[in-house]
């Protein structure tokens, strides 16, 4: 007792005293693992090129995060290690053209950390989904390469590079015209803008695929293992059913409906929910707690509003898909949202006065 | 019959840590050599000392009397001598001292005569008089004068509500309290139902005490009345928050800035019903009290404490570890750190939380917030903490209170689920200490800008006067003066005696003249909207000088 006694404890701490064992990386790791699945389905799909462009997307995002803070005089590895910038490059690389050049996935990596995050001061602090900014950026920039996708023909087929061919297709020329295939959403832009009509130009049926086995981005194609990934993230109380559900109905029926009115210049729910980045971006992309609404109410506004900018630019737009445009603008839509939409506070009503003592029994 | 329960938003659900303390029963606790009480444990003013240094008090001897209705008494914990009335360290973060009477108990531990309060006879002002001066107060924490909450809201309140839930981790002083002595937290209970005219008396426990449940619901059986129901409800962090409890048993929100009462409920603590049935049927008021000691120590357990014993004599009793490094008075959720170990223990220590660093580690460094809403998710008020930790941050003080800082009650739900390791509840404490220093400064403003303004008045008052005076002096000499050569003359015209009435006349008239301008340029400033700086004594000129042209005039 005579070490205690008296004795002057040496800093004030305030409560509370406990925590869980939680922190930013673990959130940040637990998304990647619900990536993982998805992403390694893409690799499969797609081979070797793929991976080699998941890579050098994912280290240029960390180079650009690396350097910014470097300049900022900021911690640089305690930073890096909250897998921020990580899961940027990663959500970037999996939105690519599977079989893109080296130049384009540095580009985006560095353009996602740099403009589109630490700019804004960095994590937290950024207003729109740096992986958006960088694709949007890059499609707006190399419309041609970035929209160059590939038949999935998978990681070890007759077909397939190998390794070192991979090599050269990422970091050398260009796709081989005997991989390259088009996207059902691209397919249908072009044959409508030369007047065809949709029930011409499916004569055959929508090349829609659950599989996932269809020219797509890198990480896009696989919806079953998104929607899996995106489910267990549910499960782990990481995001809620809102705006992924909100989203994707928001597509849906606009596309329900409008395939009704006119199949053969509206292409079916099913056709919209099932191509592009519609999941990737209603599980993993729209759900980005920085740029998304906090409050549940305004969650649904947000995710319904990504989901019929997404339709309508698809339908109505010059470019075939929409969803990094559609997210984009509701990001910047959100402090608007969150201003608007507030959770009702305890003890008072919505408009935030304390509820009138009401009579009990 | 079924009680129906309603649920809180939001809520944490830490480790419980409760099974170490609650093996053994309640135990004594030695006399300590010295008793150190302070004279302010509650919420209100400072009591009196009503003792010097060198007298001999009793058991129960009112040592503090209550500075008005909005305070409470204080007692000697046991007999002895007075050495000192003197400042001490409090038991509260800051390290600050507080005025305390210091006994030397002599070990006789003699009482005062005590009688049981003849209540069912006296009327309730008798009755919260008589508590005051018992110096009972809540003694779930929040230590706030009982007798002031003892009374019947506007409307009728129709339940009482006896907070057992004890939902903070480590601490179960109530649950050993009702285990041991339920009977007596019922008797007192149905004394508060008696006073506040309430139909039913709803006890909330948390579910993680099956054996004070038990034991609550026999002691109900046994005293035969039918008001009472004990309830078990859902162990959540912070189920045990008033505002919580209220709403898990009665579904009623009660709003920030409302009281319970205006809704028809009021809340006490277990321990308080004890206290009040002490103090009514045995006349013994508030002296000890149960504090868990638990955490890093050998045999956590609970103790009955008298008021003032230093809190390394109390922790000792269970072991102190060797790594220990702090004391921290209540939970690992809301306590404080004490800034010494020999702190005493007061009315609202609870719990006298042993720790050290392996026990309670440093939390990781502060990250940015990436928004991802565990905080929101877990406020039990429903605000949101992280618009809060911005606006906070910012300084942004309106904006914070606008999204309704003061309804966050410092839980620290959303600083333990945090995965940035924000310190959030430290920059709500910062936010609102700083609204308040402003509201202070503000008050303090319009304070000196009222008497400044009424200085002004007055100077000018005075010197209306001081012209009035003078006006009326000369007014009056010269009537004098007037009047008196007439006086001398003895056979003066009479024209000459009308002329000098006329004169005096005059004067007066002149006199009330200027009294009125002065009146109305008075009231032309009064009238100003702004305050009127010092340099606008030129405008009061008019009115002193006014009354000199008048006179020349004569």
């Amino acid at each position: 007792m005579n070490m205690l006694a008296s004795s002057a404890l040496p800093s004030v701490a305030a409560s509370p005293h406990a925590g869980q064992l939680g922190s930013v990386s673990h959130v940040m790791l637990k998304v990647m693992l619900a990536l993982a699945p998805a992403t390694a389905c893409g690799f499969w799909y797609f081979g070797w090129p793929a991976f080699n462009l998941w890579l050098v997307t994912v280290l240029a995002a960390l180079a650009g995060e690396a350097l910014c803070l470097r300049l900022m005089a900021k911690p640089v590895v305690p930073t890096l290690l909250d897998g921020s910038a990580l899961l940027t490059g990663w959500l970037l690389a999996v939105s690519l053209p599977p079989w893109a050049p080296w130049w384009l996935g540095v580009i985006g990596g560095l353009f996602a950390t740099v403009i589109g995050k630490q700019v804004f001061g960095g994590i937290g602090c950024n207003l729109f989904n740096p992986a958006m900014v960088a694709r949007v950026a890059l499609l707006v920039s190399f419309p041609v390469v970035m929209t160059g996708w590939v038949a999935p023909i998978g990681l070890t087929g007759a077909q397939a590079p190998g390794w070192l061919e991979s090599l050269q297709l990422t970091f050398g020329g260009s796709v081989p015209d005997a991989y390259t295939s088009a996207s059902l959403l691209g397919q249908a832009k072009t044959e409508l803008s030369r007047g065809v009509s949709l029930l011409q130009t499916f004569a055959n049926g929508l090349p829609v695929s659950w599989s996932g086995m269809r020219p797509g981005s890198l990480g896009e194609t696989a919806v079953l293992l998104i929607a899996a990934g995106g489910i267990a993230m549910m499960l782990m109380g990481l995001i809620t059913w809102h705006i992924p559900v909100s989203m994707l109905l928001a597509i849906a029926i606009p596309a329900a409906i409008g395939h009704a009115v006119n199949p053969a210049r509206y292409l079916d729910a099913g056709a919209h929910v099932l191509s592009g980045g519609a999941m990737l971006g209603a599980f993993f992309i729209a759900t980005d707690y920085v740029t998304s609404p906090s409050s549940r109410g305004g969650q649904l506004v947000f995710g319904a509003g990504c989901g019929l900018l997404t339709w309508v630019i698809r339908t109505y737009g010059g470019y075939p898909e929409g969803v990094a445009f559609a997210v984009l603008l509701m990001n910047a839509l959100t402090p608007v949202i969150d201003r608007a939409i507030k959770p009702r506070v305890y003890g008072r009503n919505w408009r935030g006065q304390p509820i009138a003592p009401r009579k009990e029994n | 019959m079924l009680q129906k329960l309603f649920k809180f938003n939001g809520g944490v659900k830490p480790a419980t840590n409760k099974a170490a303390s609650t093996r053994d029963p309640i135990k004594p606790v030695p006399m300590p050599r010295q008793l150190v009480v302070p004279l302010h444990q509650h919420v209100g003013g400072t009591p009196h000392p009503l003792v010097e240094a060198g007298e001999q008090v009793l058991k129960g001897q009112r040592i503090g009397a209550a500075d008005g209705n909005v305070s409470s008494a204080i007692h000697a914990p046991t007999s002895g001598r007075v050495l000192a009335i003197e400042p001490r360290v409090m038991a509260h973060s800051s390290g600050l001292s507080s005025l305390s009477v210091v006994i030397e108990p002599d070990g006789e531990d003699r009482w005062i005569d005590t009688a049981p309060m003849p209540w069912r006879s006296m009327s309730p002002d008798e009755i919260r008089d008589e508590l005051r001066d018992a110096g009972i107060v809540g003694l779930g924490g929040a230590v706030f004068p009982s007798h002031l909450k003892l009374k019947p809201g506007n409307e009728g309140t129709h339940t009482l509500v006896i907070n057992g839930a004890e939902c903070e981790p480590f601490i179960t002083c109530d649950d050993l309290l009702m285990r041991e002595r339920g009977d007596q937290i019922v008797r007192g209970a149905l004394i508060m139902q008696a006073m506040l005219k309430a139909q039913r008396v709803l006890v909330g426990i948390e579910d993680n005490k099956p054996e004070a449940i038990a034991q609550m619901q026999a002691a109900v059986q046994r005293n035969g009345t039918t008001s009472m129901q004990v309830i078990a409800i859902p162990t959540r962090y912070p189920a045990g928050g008033a505002k919580q409890l209220i709403r898990v048993l009665t579904g009623i929100e009660v709003p920030h800035g409302r009281r319970s009462t205006d809704y028809g409920v009021q809340c006490f603590n277990t321990g308080t019903a004890y206290a009040i049935a002490d103090a009514v049927e045995k006349g013994r008021p508030l002296i000890s009290r149960i504090v868990t000691v638990a955490g890093n120590v050998e045999r956590p357990g609970n103790y009955e404490v008298l008021f003032g014993t230093p809190m390394d004599h109390l922790a000792a009793l269970a072991g102190i570890k060797a790594d220990t490094d702090r004391f921290i008075m209540g939970g690992p959720m809301m306590g404080f750190r004490m800034p010494a170990y020999d702190v005493p223990v007061v009315k609202a220590t609870n719990c006298v939380l042993v720790g050290s660093e392996a026990l309670f580690p440093a939390p990781a460094p502060e990250m940015a917030c990436i928004r991802c809403g565990e905080c929101a998710r877990a406020c039990p008020a429903d605000l949101q903490p992280f618009e809060l930790y911005w606006h906070s941050r910012a300084k942004n003080f309106g904006k914070a209170q606008e999204y309704h800082l003061f309804d966050c009650i410092e839980c620290g739900c959303c600083a333990y689920v945090c995965p940035s390791h924000i310190p959030l509840v430290d920059y709500y404490r910062f936010a609102k200490s700083e609204v308040w220093a402003r509201e202070r400064q503000k008050d303090a403003a319009d304070v000196a800008r009222e008497r400044f303004e009424f200085r002004n008045e007055r100077i000018e008052r005075e010197k209306r006067e001081k012209a009035e005076k003078l006006a009326a002096k000369t007014a009056a000499s010269r009537a004098a003066a007037s009047s008196a050569p007439g006086a001398e003359q003895g056979e003066a015209a009479p024209a000459a005696a009308s002329t000098a009435a006329d004169d005096s006349k005059k004067a007066l008239i002149a006199a009330a003249m200027a009294r009125a301008k002065a009146q109305r340029d008075a009231a032309d400033q009064a009238a100003a909207p702004v305050a009127t700086p010092p340099a606008s004594a030129p405008d009061s000129a008019p009115a002193t000088t006014a009354p000199a042209p008048q006179d020349r005039s004569i």
